[in-house]
């Protein structure tokens, strides 16, 4: 394990001194970005609403009988751009960008791409690292910005629209205006940028250490997921009393 | 790619004492070789001999426990740069073609990574690569829409992209049929007689091996058994070298088996 996790800062490393070459990979950067970005789009949108609503669903009822209606959105305002977005959609890119990436990378391992690589003195962290982990780190913010937007508006359409709940969409966002700062949403874009290099660097690393034939690539796409996942949710609580100084 | 390339056409190689063992099973015993510029030199052996293992050292694919391997006289082990100063080039036994990329991507990879062409010129050179090893139109092909044999030819067109000074073929002509082996063969000799490249290749194909070679060097366990021209490997008295040579199948017509194989 302790092997492991010094191989990934290893590997971490040597992505983050070959950023200066990182224009020279800018037509994978904008491949793996439209990969990242855009084909998740429909599926942050989807997971957000029903993140938001549910929000909504669950603490609503109870706020609202104790006279507290008004305090809604920003309940969810807060829960959405401090954890849920960023946990959420981190764990959403996990499963579905840090797997393609372990597969990716590990059947070119497997099937000697990246022997072929080294033979032509094309650097494998340069050439297949360095893009996937710039990309991450670029689209995974940018799609935790819209799930808070997504996420809001899902929670107020079920206070608007649930008769236990019954709160206006101009009080719901009335007090999401006054509680939540820009700070806030400031915080969950940090957590998803470290999330994001959490995913692609265990990853990438997962894919280059890929032995063994179609068998091995599914190992190492699990391992990817699993360990990513538990990554970002320990992660999530360090961040968070960190954080919370700012 | 440093500016300080050597342009000669081919380089000579030498391994020193290589010896290599994975998980405590030696697979390279120590290895003594001297391949001399712009020879073509067959490393025959049986399978598990330890050829392909050879093979990834002499590119830095691997790292000997012990040993080293000199090109030109510079260690490839010892931060010499070797990868920079001489432009050397592996032909895989699978072609470890890029799935992803197209052929003429995969052909282009290298000057385009390395910049060494304007982007205008480099479908010109593709195309010539491809031309020279009998293949023309293919370029926007992917492999898997590829017979095996121009699978490794394009594997070889990529190897050439580079103009390198040492090319390293494995079982150039493993699972191919023999007219398409014969066409890969002549591509060798030729790529040898016009630029003076000098070739190694590993296989166990016999008639690939005496067909082509300067000088064979007969791997068995681990160990060089011998080196020299086809005919002295041909009149060796070496047990292993003898065994290996006439290794064949024989129809026993007596018996109900339809084969007996003599293994080597």
């Amino acid at each position: 394990m302790f092997q492991n996790v010094g191989e990934m800062l290893m590997l971490l490393w040597r992505t983050m001194r070959s950023l200066p070459l990182v224009w020279r990979q800018r037509q994978k950067v904008c491949e793996q970005l439209f990969e990242i970005g855009n084909a998740s789009l429909l599926m942050a949108c989807i997971l957000s609403v029903f993140i938001g609503g549910v929000l909504a669903l669950q603490s609503g009822p109870v706020i609202v009988e104790r006279g507290l209606g008004s305090l809604l959105g920003g309940i969810v305002g807060l829960s959405m751009a401090r954890e849920l977005a960023p946990v959420m959609m981190s764990i959403l890119i996990a499963g579905r960008i840090g797997s393609a990436m372990a597969a990716e990378i590990g059947s070119m391992r497997v099937y000697q791409e990246i022997d072929a690589l080294r033979t032509m003195n094309i650097n494998p962290i340069h050439h297949l690292v360095l893009p996937r982990m710039v990309a991450i780190c670029i689209a995974l913010p940018m799609l935790v910005v819209f799930a808070i937007l997504i996420g809001w508006t899902g929670g107020a359409l079920v206070c608007t629209y649930n008769q236990s709940i019954a709160v206006s969409f101009q009080s719901y966002f009335g007090n999401l205006h006054d509680t939540v700062e820009l700070k806030d949403v400031l915080n969950g874009v940090i957590k998803s940028f470290v999330f994001a290099i959490c995913i692609g660097t265990v990853s990438c690393h997962q894919g280059l250490q890929t032995i063994g034939g179609p068998r091995g690539i599914g190992r190492s796409v699990t391992k990817a997921v699993v360990n990513s996942i538990v990554l970002i949710l320990i992660l999530d609580y360090f961040l968070t009393r960190v954080l919370m100084f700012l | 790619m440093s500016a300080n390339l050597t342009s000669q056409p081919g380089v000579r190689l030498e391994v020193r004492s290589l010896c290599k063992s994975y998980a405590g099973q030696a697979a390279l015993k120590g290895i003594d070789l001297d391949i001399d510029a712009g020879e073509i030199f067959v490393i025959m052996g049986p399978s598990g001999s330890g050829k392909s293992v050879l093979l990834k050292h002499m590119i830095g694919l691997e790292k000997p426990d012990s040993g080293d391997i000199f090109i030109e006289g510079k260690s490839i082990l010892n931060g010499e740069d070797v990868a920079n100063r001489f432009r050397l080039a592996m032909v895989f036994q699978s072609g470890a073609l890029f799935n992803s990329l197209t052929v003429g991507e995969n052909v282009s990879l290298y000057l385009t990574e390395h910049r060494l062409k304007p982007p205008g010129e480099i479908p010109r050179i593709v195309a010539e690569k491809l031309a020279t090893v009998g293949l023309q139109g293919v370029e926007n092909k992917y492999p898997s829409e590829l017979s095996g044999g121009m699978k490794k030819r394009v594997a070889i067109a990529r190897a050439l992209v580079a103009d390198p000074q040492l090319i390293l073929y494995d079982e150039p002509t493993s699972e191919l049929d023999p007219m398409i082996a014969i066409t890969i063969a002549e591509e060798i000799l030729r790529l040898n007689h016009r630029t003076g490249v000098t070739s190694v290749v590993v296989t166990h194909d016999r008639e690939l091996g005496f067909g082509i070679a300067h000088r064979i060097g007969m791997i068995g366990d681990g160990r060089i058994l011998a080196t020299g021209t086809p005919a002295q490997i041909k009149a060796s008295t070496d047990p292993l070298i003898q065994k290996f040579l006439k290794a064949e199948y024989h129809s026993n017509q007596n018996s109900n088996s339809h084969l007996e194989r003599q293994t080597v």
